[in-house]
Formats: structure tokens, sequence, C-alpha cells
């Protein structure tokens, strides 16, 4: 309460806390995503040990993208369908019925495969409003409409295949094994990629700029310029190394600029947008949402629709990477999502969640996948691992809340402050545990209530400074 | 007096950074009804807390003694076995569960896991016959009212054999009838021989049932004082919870009523699940502007079900009449008509309608106005944290910053705010349904003068209130709401408690 911002006169704060009590402060709001983060780092390290130098071979990086790319296009729509506070079980049903309806279009319509991409795209949109409907205005659960969907839209499937597996023309399996082609003199890097991954370096580095002058001209406090150019040169360095690696194959792939660009633009709508704002607003509550003028039942339709939209994106990158639609194809997708956006920060009552979160997420697993396939482990265990890494991250992140502390890194943080000294200690992001400042009282601890869920401090994590691993 | 039945010693009890209680004593005497008054905040729910074993033995300092022993326990369990039980201000019961279920739930009457439901439903009877309450003991819950299954917790209670009862704020969701019901049930029980520790804000129900009461402060114990011996008036005791005298519980006001600026003429809801069931039938009411006018009503009259059809047809269908400001006929049928057309409404429950609790203070006060700062449907973030610090300034909310989520502020300030909120749409009209509800006396206070400053802006607000020396120290004119039907219309000056609470009774013939 002492360092009570002045609200008005745009004089910046005199940096009052110790650096390392203002990199806690800026990690507590995200616990379990940072947390995801250092572990997917970590976990690539020790494949890379593991392998001898073989995770991180160009080739291998870029495998892990065109593997993971459809997986991690459906967490898109399943994170904000989390958000919004319900489930989307059919997935991976209709991702399966689209790619199918598309490889067939080209194949028996003889349909250009542009032509064949927008079908596609309108099917998804359609499967969305049908489930939407069901779910916004019927107010059948999701849970309930999404399992119908899941057997409708593989019944279709299977119909429309007859059992037979479809082929789809080279130009249509670009689409995922494709690459951005190569121009200019020889680097020995794929230039484009070497461009691409400087020039989002440039706007990462750019809007951090723009945040701090924002934060200047309306006399908030600034956090100081050490911790941001700590936090530019470990994100732009992880992206550079990215970008290197790509580029020292065959440059990203089409599968990969899809992914950006829609990571991109999802971010956006979800931080920044009125439409954003109404989507976390309902799933938090949707009973306030509704009493301040938020039509909960469109939200409820955009959400579901969208995931159609991105189910349908996902089938189609499926099958160009298959090079055909089978009967079998998507089985399976929509738990895989499901647990990339749960390991990513979301909570299951709906409220919480980050599309850079689930992206972390969805990798985290990708990684396991791929790194335990580098090193031969049989495909019945990976799948125990990756079980017991989904309920492990939920379970730490549940554990440390009802402790009340901020998160494993808040703590390893906490202990290096102790022995700096300094920081007013009001950085405590735990949520639980009883009141911690005197305006904190509250009636019957509403701490308690507050521990059960995911901190507020997620919202906030997709502000433009924050970009993403995978944009490049 | 003989040796208490309770005492708790140099009770000190720390979490991270705060100290919530230092050095609390209490004494509370065999069979009385000791009250414990404070401010939100002062620490009233920890120390019982503590006293009930939720904030284990060893997590605080000093002693309990309980029937002259000393008790160390470590969890709600070991309280009850000891005959303690709590009953908290949100009750505890299962909505799908019958009474008889409910009442023996972890108490189950049988053996070796298996229910006897005679012996449960006779025991039942007699249990809920203790308590006054006539009911089938396989009514569900939820089907029975919010007084009822205080009734019901209390019996729970009586069925674990409870010698100490603590009640936390057991009147705040109830009507004058049912409070009434519920405190002369403690003075029942009272005569039975169970001691009860009642935890309220109701300062004139304390008054009247207690035996003693202690004030706590900032987490000190002030004084306790014994209401036998007289000289206990409400004046006496808010001086003791805000250390000031509050000669004037409502802030002075000097009405300056202007044009007529709403009207609400023939208004009829229906029932949401059986429109033939009026809710509200045929109300009349009017707003001048810079007025602020009361509607009083009895629970179940349909005060808030008017407010919420009014305000964008938001609760049951509406059946007919016509809603008139300045002059036009407004066609509001959802809420962003609602807001559009200039009108507001702070819901009576702000954890459960009025907020979302994962929400910054920042995202709350622009949630409802996003349409004043959004550009092509991208919000204006530099124009957010603008809003969001000129309300956090004008509305005197308590918090470090803007970034604060509203799940940690007290009461009063989350209260602060949902007005932020609201006024942040630039109403004309604002409806302020329990503004003051689960508030402290100090923070009730702010909200007045934000009340009163609303209105000397131009503004029609309209309170609704269970308390009715609430809206005679606030409102210019009271409208009394019967069964859905409007009673009367009283200018303040003709108004007091008694006329009110004759038309809140009344039931006009229709």
């Amino acid at each position: 309460m002492a360092t009570d911002i002045a609200p008005a006169p745009p004089a910046p704060a005199p940096p009052t806390q110790s650096l390392v009590s203002e990199m806690r402060k800026a990690l507590s709001g995200n616990i379990r995503q940072y947390g995801m983060m250092i572990a997917l780092l970590l976990l690539v390290l020790m494949f890379q040990v593991l392998t001898d130098g073989l995770f991180l071979q160009p080739r291998n990086v870029t495998s892990l993208l065109v593997q993971n790319g459809y997986i991690l296009i459906l967490a898109i729509g399943m994170v904000m369908v989390i958000i919004a506070g319900h489930i989307d079980l059919s997935v991976g049903s209709a991702s399966a019925f689209v790619g199918a309806t598309v490889a067939l279009s080209m194949a028996k319509l003889d349909l250009p495969w542009p032509a064949a991409i927008l079908l596609g795209l309108a099917l998804g949109i359609l499967v969305g409003i049908w489930q939407g409907f069901w779910v916004a205005y019927v107010g059948i659960p999701a849970f309930i409409v999404t399992l119908a969907g899941m057997l409708l839209f593989r019944g279709l499937d299977l119909m429309i295949l007859n059992a037979e597996s479809i082929p789809v023309p080279e130009s249509f399996q670009k689409i995922a094994n494709g690459y951005l082609p190569e121009v200019g003199p020889v680097t020995g890097y794929h230039n484009p990629t070497l461009v691409l991954t400087l020039l989002a370096i440039a706007v990462i580095v750019y809007l951090e700029l723009r945040r701090r002058s924002d934060l200047r001209r309306y006399g908030m406090e600034v956090p100081r310029l050490t911790l941001s150019v700590i936090k530019l040169v470990v994100i732009c360095g992880l992206l550079l190394g990215f970008g290197l690696l790509l580029a020292s194959y065959k440059g990203v792939p089409v599968v990969g600029l899809i992914l950006g660009g829609l990571v991109v633009l999802y971010t956006f709508i979800t931080q920044r947008t009125v439409l954003g704002r109404h989507i976390y607003a309902v799933g938090g509550n949707s009973n306030a949402a509704r009493l301040s003028g938020v039509d909960t039942k469109r939200i409820d339709l955009f959400v579901m629709v969208n995931m159609g939209f991105l189910a349908a994106i996902a089938g189609m990158v499926f099958t160009a990477y298959l090079n055909a639609a089978n009967p079998k194809d998507g089985v399976g997708f929509e738990l895989d999502a499901i647990a990339a956006v749960f390991v990513g920060g979301a909570a299951v009552a709906g409220g919480v969640g980050t599309v850079t979160g689930s992206m972390i997420g969805g990798l985290v697993m990708g990684v396991l996948n791929l790194g335990l396939a580098n090193m031969s482990v049989d495909s019945n265990f990976v799948q125990i691992i990756k079980g017991l890494v989904l309920l492990g991250a939920v379970a730490f992140d549940v554990y440390s809340k009802s402790q009340g502390k901020p998160s494993f890194i808040g703590m390893i943080l906490r202990g290096m402050q102790r022995g700096g000294g300094g920081g007013d200690g009001s950085g405590d992001a735990g949520g639980g545990g009883g009141p911690s400042t005197p305006v904190a009282e509250g009636e019957e601890g509403s701490g308690f209530r507050n521990a059960s869920r995911s901190h507020t401090g997620v919202v906030e994590m997709g502000s433009p400074a924050n970009p993403q691993p995978s944009a490049g | 007096m003989s040796t208490p039945i309770l005492t708790m010693r140099d009770i000190t009890k720390e979490f991270p950074g705060v100290r919530a209680l230092s050095d609390v004593n209490l004494s509370v005497q065999r069979g009385e009804i000791h009250s414990i008054c404070g401010e939100n905040g002062a620490g009233k729910s920890t120390l019982m807390k503590v006293l009930s074993g939720v904030y284990p033995h060893g997590s605080y300092l000093g002693d309990i003694v309980f029937e002259g022993q000393e008790m160390e326990f470590k969890g709600i369990r070991d309280s009850e076995a000891a005959g303690i039980v709590i009953i908290h201000q949100e009750l505890a019961l299962i909505p799908e569960l019958s009474i008889v279920e409910n009442l023996f739930l972890g108490n189950e009457q049988g053996k070796a896991g298996v229910i006897n439901w005679p012996v449960a439903r006779q025991r039942a009877l007699d249990l809920l016959a203790r308590v006054g309450l006539d009911e089938d003991p396989n009514s569900q819950v939820k089907n029975i009212g919010i007084g009822k299954q205080q009734l019901v917790e209390i019996a729970k209670a009586l069925a674990k054999d409870v010698k100490l009862l603590i009640l936390d704020e057991p009147t705040a969701a109830l009507n004058d009838t049912d409070s009434r019901h519920l405190l002369d049930l403690l003075l029942g029980l009272k005569a039975k021989g169970i001691t009860s520790i009642m935890i309220s804000h109701k300062l004139g129900e304390i008054e009247e049932v207690s035996d003693s009461i202690t004030i706590i402060r900032d987490g000190r114990t002030i004084e306790t004082l014994d209401v036998t011996m007289g000289e206990v008036n409400e004046n006496r005791i808010i001086r003791g919870m805000v250390g000031r005298d509050l000669d004037h519980r409502f802030p002075p006001h000097e009405p300056s009523v202007g044009d007529l600026l709403l009207e609400i003429r023939d208004w009829s809801v229906g029932h949401p699940h059986d429109s033939s069931r009026l809710v509200v039938k045929n109300a009349n009411l009017s707003i001048r502007r810079g007025e602020i006018v009361g509607l009083a009503g009895l629970m179940g009259a349909g005060r808030t079900e008017l407010a919420r059809s009014v305000f964008g047809e938001s609760y049951g269908h509406k059946l007919g009449g016509e809603l008139v400001k300045d002059g036009r006929t407004l066609r509001a049928n959802t809420v962003q008509k609602a807001i559009d057309a200039g009108l507001a409404y702070v819901t009576e429950d702000r954890k459960s309608l009025g907020l979302n609790l994962l929400d910054t203070i920042k995202v709350s006060i622009t949630a409802a106005g996003l349409r004043k700062i959004r550009r092509r449907g991208v919000v204006d973030e530099r124009e957010e944290v603008l809003a969001a610090e000129r309300y956090r300034k004008s509305m005197n909310i308590k918090t470090p910053s803007i970034e604060e989520g509203v799940a940690k502020l007290s009461g009063g300030n989350q209260q602060k705010v949902v007005l932020g909120k609201w006024m942040f749409t630039e109403p004309d009209v604002l409806i302020l349904d329990e503004p003051t509800r689960g508030i402290d006396v100090g923070a009730k206070y702010e909200i007045y003068e934000i009340i009163n400053r609303l209105a000397d802006s131009g503004r029609g607000v309209l309170v609704i209130s269970s308390e009715l020396p609430e809206l005679l120290g606030l409102c210019d004119r009271i409208y009394t709401l019967s069964a859905g039907v409007i009673t009367a219309d009283v200018p303040r000056a003709q108004a007091d408690q008694e006329i009110l609470m004759r038309y809140m009774t009344q039931r006009k013939a229709d």
C-alpha cells in the first residue's frame, strides 16, 4: 500500500523493488505456463543429451513441427472452447470427416485444390454451427453434444470413405509436407526462413519497447530495463536458435507458417479484442457476463463454430501429411488437444487458459513423443509417460496453489531473494492461504475459492510483449 | 457467574505478511448468547476458524479452554466431537438431497455403513420439531426456502449433540419474518442450555438477543459489553467497532429533484418456468432526475425480479407494460439494449452475479462498457487503464494496483468495483440491489456517499434493500412491494419502519 501508484502524472515510479523480486512478480502471474516453458527447455536438453545430439538435428526439429502441427492447430480452438467453459470431444471425427470429404472432392469431382480447401473450411464451419446450435441455443452440455458428434462424424467419415483410402494430389500434400521456396544467394541457410526469423525478432523487440513507452506515458509502474532485456534476450535467443535450426534443413515448413499465423491471430483475438474478453467473461462467470450485456449464447456458438473451422484446417493438414484420407484418421486427436490445453495451464472450470500456454503444452507432449521415439522407447511406454506428465503437470499446479506458494520457479526465486534481501514481497501470486494484505481480508476466506482455480494473471499473458515460440 | 464454558486466551494468528489476530481474548459464559461484532476483516471469522479447528492447533498461538479442558483441535472433526458446531454464512447443505439425508450427512444413523431409514426419519422428525420446522423430512432441501434451510442447519447441529453453537451471519440472507423466527429459536435453545456465539452485522438483532457482546477491531479485542447490565445500544457498538462515533450513519444529503426520468407503467412479469404465475403485477413506478427512490419488500415480494425484468428483460417473461425514459418508450429486451438506453443494474450478489472473480480490477471495471473503449473490435488498453485508474480514485477502491484480482478485495471494495463498472457505462438510471449487503459500517458510509453523488449529478437511483433503516436514511421516496404488487409510494417525511412494514405485508385485492 505504501507503493501506491500515482495515477495521472507521468512520473515514472522509482524502482523500489530488487531485480529478483521484480522477476518473481513478472513470473508469478503465469505459474504453470512459465513452469511448462522451462520444463519444455529442460526436456529438450535432456533428450539432446540422451540421444547424443540427435534430438536437435535440424531434420528432427522440422519433423517435430510437421508431426505436431495438426494437434497444435486443434489445441488453439480447444483452449477457447475450454476457456468458455465447454469441451469438444468431436474434433478427431470432425477432422477426419472434413479430410475425407476434401480428398473425395479432389479425387472424384476433380475439384482444384484451392476450391477443395474452401469446401473443407465451409464444412468445418457447418459442423461447428450444428454443434454450437445444440450447445448455445438448446442448452445441452457440450460434453454430450460433442460425444454425439464424435459418433456422428466418425460414421459419416466411414460412410463416405467406404473402407477405402483416398489419395490426395501432390499440390495438396504441400500443406503439410511443403516448404517455403528458397530465394537469393547461397548462404548455407534457407534465406526466407532467416528473414522471417529476424522479422519476428524485430517485431517482438518493437512491441516490448512500445509497451514500456505506453506504461511510462500513463504513469504506470515500468519494470526496470534489465528485466526487459533479460526477457528479450531469452525469447529472441530461443527464436533465433529455432529459426537457424529450421533454416539449416529445408526451411520453415508450410504447416509451420499456417500454425504461426494462427497462433498470432488467435492470441490477438483472445487477448486484445472485445470478443476475446467476452469468451473469458462467459467462462469465468456466465451469469455476471450476461448481466453485463454479453450475449453469452452467441459466444458459445462462436467458440464451437471456431472449433469446427480449426478442426477442418487440422483435418486437411493431416490428410496432406499422410498423402491420403484413411478411415482411421483423427482417432484420439481430441484427447491430445485437450491434454495440450490442460498441460498448458487452462482450468477445467473455464475462464482460464491461453493460446500460447496451450502451444507450450502441446509441444511438451510432442517433444516427449519424438524424443522417446528417437530413443526407440516402446510406444506403449510412451503412452504411460504422457499420461503421467499430464497428471503431474496439473497436480503440481493444484498443489502449489493449495499451499499458497507462487510456483516452483517462484520458490526458487524467493530463496534467491532471501539471500539478497530487499523486495516488498508483494508478488504473492498463490491466491490461496488467507489474507496477504490488509485490503485482502475478506469475508469467509475468498482466497480459498480462488485457490481452486488458476490465477487471474493468466489472462494477461498474451500481451504483445509475449511472443510465441513457434511464431517463426 | 459460574465458570465460563469457553475461554480463548491470547490468540494470535498470522498469515504470511499479515497478523490477522493478536492476543485476542474471548470468554463465553455457559448458556448465554454471545455476539461478536467487528467490521469485515476485523478478524471475527478467523477467530471462529481457530475455535472450530479449521486452522489446526499449532498454526496459531494461545490457548483454548472448553468445559474446563484445554483443547488442541486438529480439524473440524475434533471440535465437533467436543460439541462445538459452526454454521457458516454460506450454508453447507446439499440441495439435491432430502432434509433427512442432509441432517445426518457424515453422521448417518445405522450400523456397519447401512443406514436405518426408519430410525433416521424418526430422529429427523424430533429434530425438526425442536427447531420448529414443519416439513416432510423427505423434501429436497432445494425446494424449501432459505429461511427453512437455515433451520435445517441448526437441526443438523443439534443432531451432533452440540454444546456450543457458532453462527456466522445467520440472518444475512433471511427476510424479517425468517430472521425473527431464527432469533426466537436461538432464545429457545438458550433456555434449554445451549450456548451460542453469533456473528452478525445487524446490530439491532445483536442488541436484542445477546447477553454479552465482544467487539473486535483490527485483530484485537476491544471490549466485552454486558448487555444485561444495560447501557448498550447500537451507537455504543458502532463506536467500539469503528473506533469513532458514527453519529450520522448516513451522510447528509439535500436532494435536488428534477424532471421525470424513468417510468415503469403497468409492468407485469411471469415466472421463468411458468409464465402464468405472475411475479410482478401491474407495477407502476417512477424516478425523477436527482432522486433516490427506495423499493422495500420482503424476500420473495418480487423486488429483484422487477428490477431484472426492467433491466433488459433478464428475468422471467415480460407479460405487459411499458418503460418510458425521458418521455420516450424504450424497447430494451436485451441487457445490451438496456445498457445502451442508459440503464444500469448492480446485482444483489456480487460474487455470483456481479463479478468474474478471476478478473483483475481493471478488467472488471470495463466489463460492461467495452463498447466505449473498442476500436474495430479491439480493446484499447490505454483507455482501459485510464478508465480503471479514474474509478479506483473516485470510488476510493483500496488496492495497491488495478492489476490486483478482485477476489482478493474485501466485500466493500468489491462493491466499489461493481459500482465503478456500472458508472463506466455512464447510465442515467441506476438500480442498486442490496448495495451494502455484507459490507462493514465504514464502507457502507462510503457507498451512501457515492449514491448521493450519483443523484446530485442528475441521475436517478433506485435502491432495493432489506434493511429498512437504510432506505429511510437514504431515499427521498420509498415504494413498497408485496407479493408482486406495489402497495404504496411513501415520501421520506411520512415514512417510518412500521408504516413501511405494514404496506410490505399488505395484500392489495387484485
